[in-house]
């Protein structure tokens, strides 16, 4: 985009929902994020990753039309120095977020194991068993909650543990964790990684830009290998396993005549209480006593996914819907926990009579009722809230509750993907590879990651998802890429009509849309369950650096979305990033995370601003991957096996064995 | 499209559990919860249920149980529209299909339901119904090594009957073995089959399972312990015995006429095994592959293409020699009888001199393919007389002259001893016995077809030049028809097969210095090894010491290799460095050795094929014998197929072991434990067809008349009643020392 264009681009949506209610703000003169971002611009030296301001003798700001190398910090940092510092700092607070995000749910896990708390049961068994598999735990003669219990202490040993490696490094590939270890790139423990990417980046420690961005490497993995593994898993231990569900995605999931109550942030611990506190007959009638018809409970950004993907609760869309929501006029209360709400949201409901209300003691907002939430007591904070909510109904005036809403189809979760090929039994990713194999599928694309006002919301997410699955790509998408997908209508198994002909016809044998939600941004980690799956199954090489497989972030804004690009590198994927680049001041930098990754980890991150160059990208990619495998070159309506007819012969070859039994000779 | 598919399957699993359930309470209200069933001849419980989920169902209380985990697979069907998915779902409701379909036919089975006997043009027809333990076993075995390369399951009804014939024709042609079930509006191919005349049996390889869709369990259960018995696989590793049967047992479904719920339900059970179902009509296909090797679900309407898109679809390819005789040639056809009426050729058996001779010859004397048929004039108008109606009975010296720059006489009977296969399998052809005891017939129907004398010879050509291949260059067949000319011949052939009987004689462990290893059944049974002596058979009974050379001869990388027998570390025990080697690098490691001689100390082990089993008796101080195919009690309170379940899959199990039937008569037999003197029991057939041998062999061990000491089933089932008889008799094993 030129800058003659971006001054006079104006925020908006392909959303239709959100475009009616950006016409109300602006009659009304809200401001929004749209709005702000308008009159906002980033500031060029640091949106390149240009600005050092990590001690008093800057901020240095080191971008020259002479190239790298033309400035110098005042402590004689490289332009290269700083912008691997940067980078390396947003994923250090990226993998902390994630991280400490587990970290509560693995209390809440030993909580539950120990019986401290009632509001919380393991859920999933077969869960359990099978992560405690992964550490050799025996279960034998246990009960689930002594299991719970040792699985939970294992596992919480990952974030103060010093040497050593952490839990989940174990299940990947071989070839992955042998490739970690010589390189070093294992994480020691999670929060030891991130204190010393901290500690690495501050002034005058690590200055070598390859090594500040190994470190970051490491930093990641400790990520999407531990912190969001066990956000993931131990989820799912506590409340299920995710399958297929169906439920809505749109900010017209507000009821007129409902309490209308959003959870918005990130944990699942205490939205899944208020799932439980919402259905209550105690609270609906409470609800009713104060003129309403019922509660209903509206979930947005992750901890939408969350209950959505285990409970089919509705969403109202992902990050960039959170004011849009208030503007309604329908909502009694927002709940939030922590990451990706903005402050701004204390602002907007001034103007209407939503309560907005924060429950974590890591995130308070000035202006916000506080309440605070404890595992321990969870269940009661919870119908708290509901209470406050249903309290508010009455104050409630003019609503305008868009009326688009389209129906998805989420809940993939890795176990579910498994069973969907071959049922309790046979479930294995056999057909995925053969699809891969015959070219029905050509490959495999994660479209993840945020919203972001500085480009249509929504837009780029669309543009993708639509072309690659017309070229045969199967998508799996989480977080707010899924809302985008979801909002659109592209979760539905029709959508199957949209794909390629092969895409098609494995949609059509399964079931599936060609666009698979697989949950929350934390459930990145379900994503590299699969690929790994999908690696050792066999056929695809041995490894996820050798899958035609691309991850794309095409409106990311988080320092999430950038660990999570990290470790996707680190285990082997191509990632895409799209709107701004926070590299682009240093060209040493770029080549260090394309080339000098796809050497070292066989993969690599570059960040694309244009969405025909993204696509082109991924399809280049993912074709570069089919022919190092030595797949049949994909043509669109042209796939198939050459079968092989096994004849005595090759079925001797084979399991190195005749006609046994019938002597020589015989017949 | 395939949710069309989904929401049938899904229905008729619903459906087949309410009749299942149905069945299964008549069998209660009839018998009681506590009543104890068991599928005639089985070790393996319901073998499906058993196979899927490790559950020993043995009452029928116990049958609630496993209807309860087969509901416990059912879903709701999809919706029309923003349906969930639906592939994973339909197929566990194919599997609780198989399930309930297990159920009640086992509750068919209390209630005196099965085997249907039905009606059929006028008189009574029993299907088969169960497929014993017995038969998996006889027949298993060449399912899973490929000899019968594949097995189809037909479900309904051709549109004709001349196409149900058509069809089936070209199954046999093909060697695969083809089950019969399920009907169209009462009329099913299995009818249609009877209604042409066409035999229906195991030896014709046309089963008639029963009448209806759901009797197709029966061939799903075979499958199931295919990978039990053969494939070492645990009752409850479903993943492991489906993924067997995926990728040895090659298997399909055949729906002929239209599908409907139950049809659809049992194909998606069949689909978790691997097995892809292709139908005559227009259906929605399933082309993706996965759970299946290739397509799980093809439509071919076209009756001609049928088989073939089978064999495809199931990714097989079926390469069968071409014998140049005007009748149908294959396995299908050997265990045919020709009755004395139908007769218009025979020779031998006794009535006319004959015999058949390989023999070995210098290229420069054979012209490759010639058949001679040598006969006089009187003997060629003889000929010419035969009719329907009128037998010609002439002695035959059937001579077949081989040469080749790798044949040496040992191999001559090898090749030999496959006649009788090669003869066997034209229609309307019968072999039996060998040398110069044998017996041909040709029948009438042949005869009408085109075929004559002369033909007996271009079967054995063909047969010999293509399975023989390394050893054998050129190959010239005679046929000599009178009777002073066969006479002659047969002098030198009894020449020549005494100087065999010599030299197999003087073939003992101790004068040669190879031994021949055979790996062929680690298809199977991934760590076993038969080490093959002169004096020790492979257990299955298909492999001496001269095949196994042969053998090696044809294929010199194949699975039977030379074993250098190294140093003897035990003569008793029958001990040697180089075979104690071989076995533990090719048990991967497993077995550490073995002992040729001793069932007791580190003894052979077993693949799962073996003729006979030996176990010891403890309280009799010796051992008992049982062959496969005797399905009565035994003295130690198992039968063949139970004792078979604890001996089978590559390990050592002292005082257990599968045997070749031929070792009990061996000098080595279980030398270090006794020997032949320490068998006290063996059922009475075994005894029969051993008994001349048993008579030399005993005199041999000092102990003449020790073949009516070996107690057998006439005379006792139970150990009681056997020590009995045995201390009347005086057994040796009574008094030897103490076998522990
Ligand atoms: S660390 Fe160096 S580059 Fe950064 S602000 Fe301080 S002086 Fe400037
Ligand atoms: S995708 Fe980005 S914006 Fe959305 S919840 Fe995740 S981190 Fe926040
Ligand atoms: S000799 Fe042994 S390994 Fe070979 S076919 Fe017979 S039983 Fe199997």
């Amino acid at each position: 985009m030129s800058e003659e264009k971006k001054e006079k681009r104006k925020a908006s949506s392909i959303d239709p929902c959100a475009v009616d209610l950006l016409k109300y703000a602006e009659e009304c003169s809200i401001q929004t994020a749209f709005s702000r971002s308008d009159s906002l611009k980033p500031c060029p030296i640091g949106a390149e990753g240009a600005c050092c301001k990590i001690c008093a003798m800057g901020p240095c700001r080191l971008k020259s039309k002479d190239g790298e190398d033309a400035l110098k910090g005042v402590c004689g940092a490289s332009l290269a120095t700083v912008t691997a510092r940067n980078i390396a700092r947003m994923v250090a607070g990226g993998t902390a977020a994630h991280s400490d995000h587990a970290r509560d749910v693995a209390n809440t896990l030993l909580a539950a194991a120990e019986e401290h708390t009632k509001d919380y049961q393991i859920k999933d068994v077969e869960k359990l068993l099978a992560v405690a598999s992964n550490f050799g735990i025996d279960t034998s003669g246990k009960t689930k909650n002594e299991v719970a219990k040792e699985v939970a202490e294992f596992v919480l040993k990952d974030f103060g543990q010093q040497k050593g490696e952490v839990s989940f490094i174990r299940t990947a590939t071989k070839k992955r964790q042998d490739l970690w270890r010589e390189h070093k790139l294992v994480p020691r423990g999670v929060d030891r990684e991130v204190c010393e990417l901290m500690h690495r980046t501050t002034m005058g420690v690590d200055t070598d830009p390859e090594d500040i961005l190994d470190a970051a490497l490491r930093t990641s993995l400790a990520d999407g290998w531990s912190g969001s593994r066990i956000g993931t898993d131990f989820s799912d231990i506590l409340f299920g396993t995710p399958k297929p569900i169906k439920s809505e995605d749109s900010l017209g999931a507000f009821q007129k005549k409902h309490v209308n109550i959003v959870v918005h942030g990130h944990e699942p611990t205490l939205s899944e209480m208020i799932v439980v506190a919402s259905e209550m007959p105690e609270l609906i009638d409470y609800a009713k006593s104060k003129g309403a018809e019922g509660i209903n409970l509206v979930g947005m950004c992750c901890t939408s996914n969350e209950i959505l993907l285990r409970h089919g609760i509705k969403s109202a869309g992902g990050f960039l819907n959170q004011e849009l929501g208030i503007l309604t006029g329908a909502v009694e209360a927002m709940v939030v926990d922590v990451q990706c709400i903005m402050p701004a949201i204390a602002d907007v409901v001034k103007g209407f009579h939503t309560k907005l209300v924060t429950t974590s003691p890591k995130g308070r907002i000035p202006g916000a009722e506080h309440i605070e939430f404890d595992e321990l007591h969870a269940l009661d904070v919870a119908k708290k809230i509901v209470r406050l909510a249903c309290d508010n109904f009455p104050n409630r005036k003019d609503t305008r509750i868009p009326d688009y809403g389209k129906t998805m189809i989420a809940g993939f979760s890795h176990e579910y993907i498994k069973y969907m090929q071959g049922g309790r039994f046979r479930g294995s990713f056999r057909p995925l590879n053969d699809a891969i194999i015959s070219g029905r599928i050509r490959g495999l694309a994660g479209i993840v990651g945020c919203n972001n006002p500085r480009v249509d919301q929504d837009s780029l997410h669309d543009y993708l998802v639509r072309e690659l699955i017309a070229n045969d790509v199967l998508v799996v998408q989480t977080g707010c890429g899924a809302h985008a997908s979801a909002k659109s209508g592209l979760l539905r198994p029709e959508t199957m009509e949209l794909a390629g002909p092969g895409l098609r016809e494995v949609c059509e044998a399964i079931g599936i849309p060609p666009v698979l939600h697989m949950g929350s941004c934390v459930d990145n980690s379900r994503i590299l369950t699969v690929l790994t799956a999908v690696a050792q199954e066999g056929g695809l090489g041995d490894d996820i650096s050798d899958i035609p497989v691309v991850g794309i972030a095409p409106e990311w804004m988080s320092e999430k979305a950038l660990a999570i690009a990290f470790y996707a590198v680190a285990s082997g994927l191509y990632v895409i990033f799209g709107v701004e680049s926070p590299i682009a001041a240093s060209p040493t930098v770029q080549k260090i995370m394309s080339e000098g990754w796809e050497k070292k980890v066989g993969g690599k991150l570059e960040f694309i601003p244009g969405k025909e160059e993204m696509l082109a990208a991924t399809l280049a990619h993912i074709d570069k991957k089919r022919e190092a495998l030595k797949l049949r070159k994909y043509e669109k309506g042209k796939f198939g096996v050459e079968k092989v007819l096994m004849s005595m012969a090759d079925r001797r070859k084979l399991e190195e064995a005749a006609h046994a039994h019938k002597g020589v000779g015989g017949v | 499209m395939s949710r069309h598919i989904a929401a049938a399957a899904i229905r008729g699993s619903h459906k087949i559990a309410a009749e299942a359930a149905e069945a299964l309470n008549m069998a209660i209200a009839a018998k009681g919860d506590d009543y104890r069933f068991e599928f005639p001849d089985t070790a393996f419980y319901l073998p499906h249920i058993f196979g899927m989920t490790g559950m020993k169902v043995e009452t029928l209380g116990q049958m609630k149980d496993a209807l309860d985990y087969a509901k416990g697979m059912l879903s709701a069907e999809p919706a029309q529209e923003e349906y969930l998915p639906y592939l994973g779902e339909t197929l566990d409701a194919g599997q609780a299909t198989l399930f309930a379909e297990e159920i009640l036919l086992a509750s068919r089975y209390v209630l005196g339901l099965e085997p249907v006997v039905e009606k059929i043009d006028g008189s009574d027809f029993t299907y088969n119904g169960f497929i014993s333990d017995t038969i998996l076993r006889d027949l298993g075995i060449q399912l899973v090594d490929g000899s019968m390369p594949g097995f189809a399951v037909i479900i309904g009804k051709a549109p004709t009957d001349e196409i149900a014939v058509e069809i089936c024709r070209d199954l046999q042609q093909r060697n695969i073995l083809t089950f019969l079930c399920g009907n169209v509006d009462g009329d099913s191919v299995t009818k249609q089959l009877l209604r042409k005349g066409v035999d229906l049996g195991w030896d014709a390889r046309l089963v008639a399972l029963g009448p209806e869709t759901y009797h197709a369990l029966y061939a799903g259960d075979w499958a199931c312990r295919g990978a039990l018995t053969f494939g070492g696989k645990k009752g409850g590793d479903a993943l492991s015995v489906l993924k067997y049967n995926k990728d040895r047992i090659f298997a399909f479904a055949m729906v002929l006429g239209p599908m409907n719920d139950l049809i659809w339900s049992t194909g998606a059970g069949a689909i978790t095994y691997g097995f892809p179902a292709i139908c005559d009509t227009e259906v929605p296909e399933i082309r993706p592959t996965g759970v299946c090797t290739y397509e799980h679900v093809v439509s071919q309407t076209d009756h001609k293409k049928l088989v073939d898109t089978c064999i495809e679809t199931r990714g097989l390819k079926i390469t069968i020699t071409k014998v140049p005789v005007p009748v149908a040639y294959g396995p299908a056809f050997e265990g045919e009888r020709i009755r004395k009426e139908d007769t218009v050729f025979e020779f031998g058996g006794q009535k006319t001199t004959s015999f058949e001779w390989v023999t070995t010859k210098e290229l420069s004397e054979i012209e490759d393919g010639r058949i001679e048929v040598i006969a006089s004039a009187e003997t060629l108008a003889k000929i010419e007389s035969a009719a329907p109606g009128n037998t010609v009975r002439l002695p035959m010296g059937l001579v077949i002259d081989v040469a080749g720059r790798k044949m040496n006489p040992d191999f001559e009977p090898v090749i030999e001893r496959k006649l009788h296969d090669y003869v066997n399998c034209a229609q309307g052809v019968w072999h039996m016995g060998q040398r110069d005891v044998n017996w041909m017939r040709i029948s009438q129907q042949a005869f009408g077809d085109g075929f004559r004398i002369k033909h007996l010879g271009d079967i054995v050509y063909v047969m010999v030049k293509n399975k023989f291949p390394a050893i054998v260059d050129k190959v010239q067949v005679k046929l000599y028809l009178d009777d002073d000319k066969v006479k002659e011949m047969q002098e030198q052939a009894r020449a020549v097969y005494k100087a065999r009987n010599e030299r197999v004689a003087s073939l003992t462990d101790e004068t040669v210095d190879t031994f021949y290893s055979c790996l062929l059944c680690q298809s199977f049974a991934p760590n076993h090894v038969c080490v093959i002596s002169p004096e020790r058979l492979g257990l299955c009974g298909a492999y001496n010491w001269l095949d196994a050379r042969a053998a090696y001869e044809i294929d010199p990388t194949g699975p039977n290799q030379p074993v250098a027998k190294g140093e003897c570390t035990d003569p008793v025990k029958g001990r040697w460095k180089g075979v104690d080697g071989y076995v533990f690098q090719t048990s991967h490691q497993t077995l550490e050795g073995f002992s040729a001689y001793s069932i007791m100390d580190a003894p052979m082990t077993s693949c799962g094929c073996f003729e006979c089993i030996v176990a010891l008796v403890p309280e009799a101080n010796g051992f008992m014998i049982v062959n496969r195919g005797y399905t009565g009690m035994t003295p130690i309170g198992m039968k063949f197929s139970t004792l078979a379940g604890t001996v089978g899959g590559g390990v050592q199990a002292p005082g257990f072991g599968g045997i070749g039937k031929y070792f009990i008569t061996s000098r080595k037999f279980l030398s270090a434990d006794g020997g032949l003197k320490r068998v006290v029991w063996m059922p009475k057939s075994l005894k029969e067809a051993l008994r001349e041998d048993l008579i030399r062999r005993s005199e041999e061990e000092g102990v003449p008349g020790f073949i009516d000491m070996i107690c057998d089933e006439t005379i006792a089932e139970d150990s009681e009643k056997m020590l009995e008889f045995l201390s009347e008799k005086g057994h040796p094993a009574l008094t030897m020392e103490s076998i522990l």
